[in-house]
C-alpha cells in the first residue's frame, strides 16, 4: 500500500518533474543548437544514468534470488520450505527456524517467486487497461472522456488497500483475486497519466498531419501517438510495479494474501514478527529483500522519468 | 548617411562623460564549462539605444542580463567586466564583483530590465499597482508613503495607463498583452534609471500593438535620458528604435556602430547575410540566395500565366482554387465571415492578418482540418468536402498544408522518410521502392538531400525541419500548397532561404499557393495577391501592389504605417 | 464567482460519494453464502436463520436493501457487525478517535516538515545536499509502510535501541493520547511514508516556479532574495502541493491500516483488518465509506486551497 496517487496529480511519477527542470533551464539559457540534436535511445539514456545502472542491478539481483530460490531447495539448504526441522525459533542452519520451526533460509529463498509474479500480473493488467482508458478517453474527448474520467475519480475515492480489503472480504484472499483488484484499482491511476500525456501528443501537428492525409484512426493511435506516450508509461509501469510488490507484500503481512503454509516474504514476516528480538532474521531477510526490491525498482522508474524528460528536451 | 564609417573610436575614449555602462571582454559559461560569451565589449550613452542584434543562440539575451550581474541557472560569470557609472557618481561600479545586497540595489534603481514576455514576467498573483510600487518600496524611493503611490500613479500615467486606484488594483490576466507590457515599462522606470535592458519587449504583440510600445520606450527613454539597450531579433525595429546597433554571432559581437552606417553599409559577411535576409515591405530586393534576376522572373513567369490563363488552362473555366462564402462561428464568436479567395495556377495570394483574425481557421478549412465551416471550397470547379476524410484522394492530394512548427508536425520517433512516406501509402502507392524514390525526389527538390531519409526530426535543425515537411507536401505533387505561417517559427536568415525555396519551387512546378502569414513585410517577397483579414472578415484584395500602394481600407492603411519600415 | 465554483465541486463531491456508496453496496452482492448463516454458525435452525434474515431486512430486494443501508448512513446507522452482532457505529465509534488522532499527528508533522524540506532543497538545487534530500526521498517513498515500520521497530524497539514500545499497549477504555510514547513509533512511520512525497512534489513545483518569468522579474527588481520566496515564488507553489497533500491525507485514511496493525493500534484500520479476516461486511462497508468520505473532503478543501491561490480562477468571470 503505498502512497499511489501522488503520481497522478504530477503525470509522469514523482521523478518526472525534478529531473525535467534541471534541463529545461539549460535549454532556456543560450545553448549552441548542435548540443541537444544528439539521438540517443531511451535504454541508453536511462543506463547512463548511475541510479539506472544502480537501479537495473538491485532489482536483477533480487529478482534472481526470487526466480531461482525455489529451484535450490532443497539442495541449497537441505530442506524443503514447509518441513519442520527443529523448535521454532532456534538456532538452525545459517538464520535459525521460524514460528512452526521451519528453515528460515529455505523460506526465504522460495518465498519471493508469487510476490514477484502477482505483482508483475497486476501492473501488466493494470498498464492494460488504464492505458486503453485512458487513450480512448483523451482521443475521443466530449462526454465519454468526461464519463470515464468521474467515473475514475469513483475509484479513486477509496484508496487502493482498502478496496482490496474490500474484495477479499467477499471474494477470499485467492490470488486472482489480489491480481485483479490491484490491477483494476492501477487502471484509473495509469489511465490519468496515459490521457494527460495522450492529450499532450495528440494536439502537435504530426498528428492532424496525419488526420490530413486520411490515416485509418487506428493507425494514427498505434504509429503516431502509442510510441509518443512510452516514455510516460514506462515510468508509470515502474512506479505501478513498485506500488504492487508493497501491497501484495502489504496483504500477506496482513495475513490476507498468500496463505499458509505457503512460503511468502509478507506472510513471513507477520508470522514471525512476534519473536523480532529473539530471532530477528525470520523477519528482516525478507524485509530487507522487499525493500531493496522496491527501491531497485523504483529507481528504475526515476531513471526512466529522467531519460523521458530529456528527450521531451529533444523534441520541442 | 555615409558620414562617419568608423565605429568604435567614440567608444574607447574613456573619459566620455555621456558612457553609462561599459561591458568590456565579458565572458560567460554554461556550468558545465561550455564557453556562451566569447569576450563582448560594448558602451552604453547617455539618451541613447545600442539595438543588439542576434538571431536565436546568439547570447544576446545573456549579455543583456549579464549588465544587471544576472546569470540563468546553469550559466556562470567567468572573465571581464561590466562597469556602472551611476548619475551624480564620477567612479565607476563593477557590476559583476558586487555582492548580492549591493548589486541587489542597483537592479530595479539603477539598471532596470524589461522582459520579453509580460505574460510571464508578471506575477499573476499580485495586483499591477501593487508591482509597481514593490519596486519603490525596496529601493526607498521618496519619503512617505503618499510620494510613492503619487509615483505610481504619475508613472503609470507617462506609459499612457489610468494611473487611477481601481486600475492599480487589477490582475494581470485582467490587462492585454500591450497593456502588460506598458506596466513593465512603467515598472522599469519608476525609479529613473540610468539604465534600461530591453530583450524584446515587443515580439510577440501585434505590429499595432508595437508600434505604440516602441514609442513609448523611445519617448520614455529620450525624456528620462536614459541608456538603453533593446535585445531584439528584428533588423526593422532595430532601425526604428536604437542609434546605435552590435551584431551578435554566436556568442561574438562582430560588429558595432550608428545604426544608419551598419545597417546601410554591412561590413562583417554575418551582417550583410543578415540584412539581404531582411524582407522590407517596399521589396527592393530579392531575400534568400535568389539571384537579383529571381523575382523578375518568377513575377514575368505567373504574369504570362494569369493573362492567358484561359488558353492554357485547359481544364476549364474555373479557377484552380475557389472559396465561396465560407463562414465559420463558434456559439456566438463568429470566426470568419464570408470569405472569398480565387487561386490560379502558378499563383501565390498571401492571406494576411493579425492574431486571432481567423487566418490559420481559414486555412485549415481549405486544407480539409476543420469541417465546421459553411459555404465552398473548390478545387478545379468541384466543391469539396468540408473533411479530408470524405474529400476525394485527388483532391486530397491536389491540395497540400504546411504547418507553422516545423518542431512539432513532424513525429520525433519515426524518421524523416517513413514520415513523408504516408501521403504515398494514403494515396495509393503501394509500391514500396517507388514510394522511396519519391520521397527522395522530394528531398532533393526541397535541396536538404536524401540523406536526410533515415534521419530523426531530433537531429535537424529548425529550417532543415521545415524543409521535410515541405518535402511531405510536395510528395504527391500537389496543385496547391497551404504555407501556414511556416517561416514564423524560423530565424530570419532561416525564413529567407525558405522564402527563397518557394519561389524556386514555384517556379519549377508552377506550383499555386496559399501563404498564411502576419507578417506584411513579407508580401511584395512571395505574393502575387494580397488578402488581408481582420476579424474573420477580407477587408481588402487585390493585387500585392495594389493594395499596398492604395489600400482600400482603414485597417490596412494602420496595417502599413505601423509595420516598422526598412 | 467563487461560490459557483465550489458549489459545482460540492456538487461534484456528492455524487462521487453516491456513486462509492453503490460501488460498496454492490460488492457485497456478489458474497457468496448467506450473512445470517455466518453469524448464526452452520448448527443454525431454519427458523432462527429465518428470523434473523427478517431482522436484517435481507428478504427484501437488493435496491431497498441499497436505500435502507444509504438512508442509515445519513443517521449514523451503519447496521449491524455479522461478527459481533452489535450495531457497526458503536465498534467504529469507539476506535474513530484514536485512527483520527494518529492521522492528525502525522499530518500535522509532515506537512510543514515536507513543504519546508521540498522548498530547501529547491533552493539549493543541484548542490549536494538537494541531491541526497532527492535520493533519501526517493527511497522512502518506495518502501511499503510496514517495511520502515518494522525498520523502525528494530531500530527503536527491539534489536538496536530499546527505547520506545513495539506496540500499543492501552487498557481498554484508556484513550491513546493518555499513552503518548506509545504513538512515537506509529506516527514517525506514517510521517516517514507521506513526507518524502510532499517533499518531492515541493521541490519540483518550487524549482518550476523558481525558474518562471516573474521570479526572474522579481529578481532583477532588486527584491530581496527572502521576499522573491516568500511572496513571489512560495504562493505559487503551494496551489499544485495541496493537492498533493490532500492525496497524501486522503491516503493517510486508507493507509493506517497496515500501521494500525503492525503496533496493534486500537484504531479503524485494526478494526477493519479483523473485520476482513471474519468477514463481516457491514463494517468493511461502513470503514470504506468513511474513508472515502475523507477523501472527497480533503480534496474539496485542496481545490479551495488552489483557487485561493490563483486570483485568475479567483476573479474568473
Amino acid at each position: 500500500m503505498t502512497k499511489h496517487t501522488t503520481t497522478d496529480t504530477a503525470a509522469g511519477g514523482p521523478g518526472a518533474v525534478p529531473a525535467m527542470e534541471e534541463d529545461l533551464a539549460i535549454a532556456s539559457a543560450e545553448v549552441p543548437k548542435a548540443s541537444q540534436t544528439q539521438y540517443r535511445p531511451f535504454v541508453k539514456r536511462v543506463l547512463a544514468q548511475k541510479q539506472g545502472r544502480i537501479g537495473l542491478t538491485i532489482t536483477v539481483v533480487v529478482l534472481a534470488f526470487a526466480l531461482l530460490g525455489p529451484l535450490l531447495l532443497p539442495w541449497a539448504t537441505g530442506n524443503s520450505a514447509t518441513e519442520f526441522v527443529a523448535k521454532p525459533f532456534t538456532e538452525y542452519g545459517l538464520f535459525g527456524t521460524d514460528n512452526l520451526g521451519r528453515d528460515v533460509l529455505s523460506r526465504f529463498l522460495a518465498g519471493g517467486l508469487t510476490l514477484f509474479v502477482y505483482a508483475l500480473l497486476a501492473t501488466a493488467l493494470g498498464m492494460v487497461l488504464g492505458t486503453i482508458i485512458g487513450m480512448i478517453a483523451a482521443y475521443t474527448g466530449g462526454v465519454l472522456d468526461s464519463i470515464i474520467m468521474r467515473l475514475n475519480d469513483v475509484i479513486l475515492a477509496i484508496p487502493q488497500l482498502v478496496f482490496a480489503l474490500l474484495a477479499i472480504t467477499v471474494l477470499g484472499p485467492q490470488g486472482w483475486v489480489l491480481v485483479t483488484v490491484i490491477g483494476i484499482t492501477h487502471a484509473p491511476r495509469i489511465a490519468r497519466v496515459a490521457r494527460s500525456a495522450t492529450l499532450g501528443v495528440i494536439t502537435e501537428d504530426y498528428i492532424l498531419a496525419a488526420e490530413m492525409y486520411a490515416v485509418p484512426r487506428w493507425k494514427i493511435i498505434v504509429r503516431e501517438l502509442l510510441p509518443n506516450i512510452t516514455g510516460p508509461l514506462s515510468v508509470e509501469a515502474g512506479l505501478r510495479l513498485t506500488y504492487s510488490i508493497g501491497y501484495i507484500a502489504s496483504l500477506s503481512f496482513l495475513g490476507l494474501g498468500l496463505q499458509p503454509p505457503a512460503a511468502d516474504w509478507g506472510l513471513m514476516i507477520n508470522e514471525n514478527r512476534i519473536a523480532l528480538s529473539v530471532q530477528p532474521w525470520g523477519v528482516l531477510l525478507p524485509v530487507i529483500a522487499i525493500a531493496v526490491l522496491t527501491i531497485g525498482t523504483n529507481l528504475l522508474a526515476d531513471s526512466f522519468a529522467r531519460a523521458v524528460a530529456s528527450t521531451s528536451v529533444e523534441n520541442t | 548617411m555615409t558620414t562617419n564609417p568608423t565605429t568604435t573610436d567614440t567608444v574607447t575614449e574613456a573619459g566620455d562623460h555621456s558612457v553609462v555602462l561599459r561591458v568590456s571582454d565579458l565572458r560567460v559559461a554554461t556550468t558545465a564549462g561550455d564557453e556562451i560569451l566569447h569576450g563582448v565589449s560594448f558602451a552604453l550613452k547617455r539618451g541613447e539605444i545600442l539595438g543588439l542584434v542576434g538571431e536565436s543562440g546568439s547570447g544576446k539575451t545573456t549579455a543583456g542580463l549579464a549588465c544587471m550581474g544576472h546569470f540563468r541557472e546553469g550559466l556562470k560569470y567567468s572573465s571581464g567586466s561590466v562597469s556602472l557609472w551611476p548619475r551624480g557618481d564620477e567612479t565607476a561600479v563593477e557590476v559583476v564583483e558586487l555582492d548580492e545586497v549591493a548589486v541587489r540595489a542597483l537592479r530595479g534603481s539603477r539598471i532596470a530590465y524589461i522582459p520579453q514576455d509580460p505574460a510571464l514576467s508578471l506575477n499573476p498573483a499580485m495586483r499591477v499597482g501593487e508591482q509597481i510600487s514593490e519596486v519603490l518600496d525596496i529601493h526607498g524611493f521618496g519619503s512617505s508613503e503618499s510620494e510613492r503611490s503619487a509615483r505610481v500613479a504619475e508613472v503609470l500615467g507617462d506609459v499612457g495607463l489610468p494611473g487611477d486606484r481601481v486600475y492599480q488594483k487589477r490582475w494581470p490576466h485582467q490587462l492585454s498583452g500591450g497593456q502588460q507590457q506598458r506596466i513593465g515599462i512603467a515598472m522599469a522606470f519608476a525609479m529613473y534609471p540610468d539604465v534600461l535592458i530591453l530583450d524584446e519587449p515587443t515580439t510577440g504583440l501585434d505590429v499595432s500593438t508595437q508600434a505604440v510600445v516602441l514609442d513609448t520606450i523611445r519617448r520614455m527613454t529620450v525624456a528620462n535620458d536614459v541608456a538603453g539597450l533593446y535585445i531584439t531579433h528584428d533588423l526593422a525595429v532595430i532601425r526604428e528604435i536604437s542609434d546605435r546597433v552590435a551584431v551578435m554571432l554566436r556568442g561574438d559581437l562582430v560588429e558595432e556602430g550608428p545604426v544608419e552606417g551598419v545597417l546601410e553599409h554591412p561590413r562583417h559577411e554575418y551582417t550583410q547575410m543578415l540584412m539581404s535576409a531582411v524582407p522590407d515591405l517596399a521589396g527592393r530586393k530579392t531575400i534568400g540566395d535568389g539571384t537579383a534576376g529571381a523575382t523578375a522572373s518568377v513575377e514575368d513567369v505567373v504574369d504570362e500565366d494569369a493573362s492567358d490563363e484561359h488558353t492554357t488552362t485547359v481544364l476549364m473555366d474555373s479557377p484552380l482554387l475557389q472559396v465561396k462564402d465560407v463562414a465559420l462561428s463558434y456559439g456566438k464568436a463568429q470566426i470568419l465571415d464570408g470569405i472569398n479567395l480565387t487561386l490560379n495556377p502558378g499563383e501565390c495570394t498571401m492571406l494576411l492578418g493579425e492574431s486571432g483574425s481567423g487566418k490559420t481557421t481559414l486555412s485549415r478549412c481549405i486544407a480539409g482540418l476543420n469541417d465546421d465551416y459553411s459555404g465552398q471550397v473548390q478545387l478545379w470547379g468541384e466543391t469539396m468536402a468540408p473533411s479530408t476524410r470524405k474529400r476525394t484522394n485527388e483532391q486530397r492530394v491536389g491540395v497540400q498544408y504546411v504547418f507553422q512548427s516545423p518542431f512539432s508536425s513532424l513525429n520525433p520517433r519515426r524518421s524523416i522518410g517513413q514520415s513523408l512516406s504516408v501521403p504515398l501509402e494514403m494515396s495509393g502507392e503501394d509500391n514500396a521502392a517507388a514510394r522511396k524514390s519519391k520521397v527522395e525526389d522530394a528531398l532533393d527538390a526541397v535541396r536538404l538531400g536524401r540523406s536526410f531519409y533515415h534521419r530523426r526530426p531530433g537531429d535537424l535543425s529548425g529550417g532543415e525541419r521545415q524543409r521535410a515537411a515541405i518535402a511531405r507536401a510536395l510528395v504527391n505533387a500537389p496543385s496547391v500548397l497551404v504555407c501556414d505561417e511556416i517561416t514564423s517559427a524560423l530565424d530570419v536568415s532561416v525564413q529567407a532561404s525558405i522564402i527563397a525555396l518557394l519561389r524556386t519551387l514555384r517556379q519549377e512546378r508552377q506550383l499555386a499557393m496559399l501563404f498564411v502569414t502576419h507578417n506584411i513585410a513579407l508580401s511584395r517577397h512571395v505574393a502575387d495577391n494580397l488578402a488581408v483579414l481582420n476579424k474573420g472578415k477580407i477587408v481588402d484584395y487585390g493585387p500585392t501592389d495594389e493594395v499596398l500602394e492604395d489600400p482600400k481600407h482603414e485597417y490596412t492603411r494602420e496595417l502599413i504605417d505601423d509595420v516598422p519600415k526598412f | 464567482m467563487f461560490a459557483k465554483v465550489i458549489g459545482r465541486r460540492l456538487i461534484l463531491s456528492a455524487f462521487i460519494l453516491l456513486a462509492v456508496s453503490l460501488l460498496v453496496f454492490g460488492a457485497t452482492l456478489l458474497l457468496p453464502g448467506d450473512p445470517a448463516r455466518a453469524i448464526l454458525g452452520q448448527q443454525a435452525t431454519p427458523e432462527r436463520l429465518a428470523a434473523l434474515n427478517e431482522q436484517l431486512g435481507l428478504n427484501q430486494p437488493a435496491w431497498q436493501r441499497y436505500f435502507t443501508w444509504l438512508g442509515g448512513l445519513f443517521v449514523g446507522d451503519f447496521g449491524t457487525s455479522t461478527a459481533s452482532g452489535g450495531p457497526v457505529s458503536e465498534l467504529i465509534g469507539e476506535r474513530i478517535g484514536a485512527s483520527f488522532v494518529l492521522m492528525l499527528l502525522a499530518g500535522v508533522i509532515s506537512v510543514p516538515l515536507g513543504i519546508a524540506i521540498g522548498v530547501w532543497s529547491a533552493l539549493h538545487r543541484g548542490r549536494r545536499r538537494d541531491q541526497a534530500t532527492t535520493m533519501i526521498s526517493l527511497i522512502l517513498a518506495s518502501m511499503p509502510e510496514f517495511v520502515i515500520g518494522i525498520g523502525l521497530i528494530a531500530l527503536f524497539a527491539t534489536s538496536v535501541f530499546q527505547i520506545l514500545p513495539a506496540v500499543t499497549l492501552a487498557p481498554p477504555g484508556e484513550p491513546v493520547w493518555n499513552l503518548p510514547l506509545q504513538l512515537v513509533l506509529p506516527t514517525l512511520t506514517l510521517v516517514l511514508v507521506v513526507t518524502p512525497y510532499i517533499v518531492r512534489m515541493m521541490r519540483a513545483t518550487m524549482i518550476e516556479v523558481l525558474d518562471s518569468g516573474y521570479v526572474e522579474m522579481a529578481r532583477l527588481k532588486g527584491v530581496p532574495e527572502q521576499r522573491v520566496i516568500m511572496r513571489h515564488a512560495l504562493p505559487h507553489a503551494l496551489g499544485p502541493v495541496a493537492q498533493v497533500i490532500a492525496i497524501q491525507l486522503a491516503w493517510l485514511a486508507g493507509g493506517v491500516v497496515v500501521v494500525e496493525f503492525l503496533f496493534r493500534y486500537p484504531g479503524l484500520g485494526q478494526a477493519l483488518i479483523d473485520a476482513v479476516t471474519y468477514r463481516d461486511v457491514q463494517v468493511v462497508q461502513a470503514i470504506s465509506m468513511l474513508v472515502a468520505a475523507v477523501y472527497v473532503v480533503v480534496n474539496l478543501a485542496a481545490d479551495v486551497v488552489g483557487i485561493l491561490t490563483n486570483p485568475k480562477l479567483r476573479s474568473a468571470a
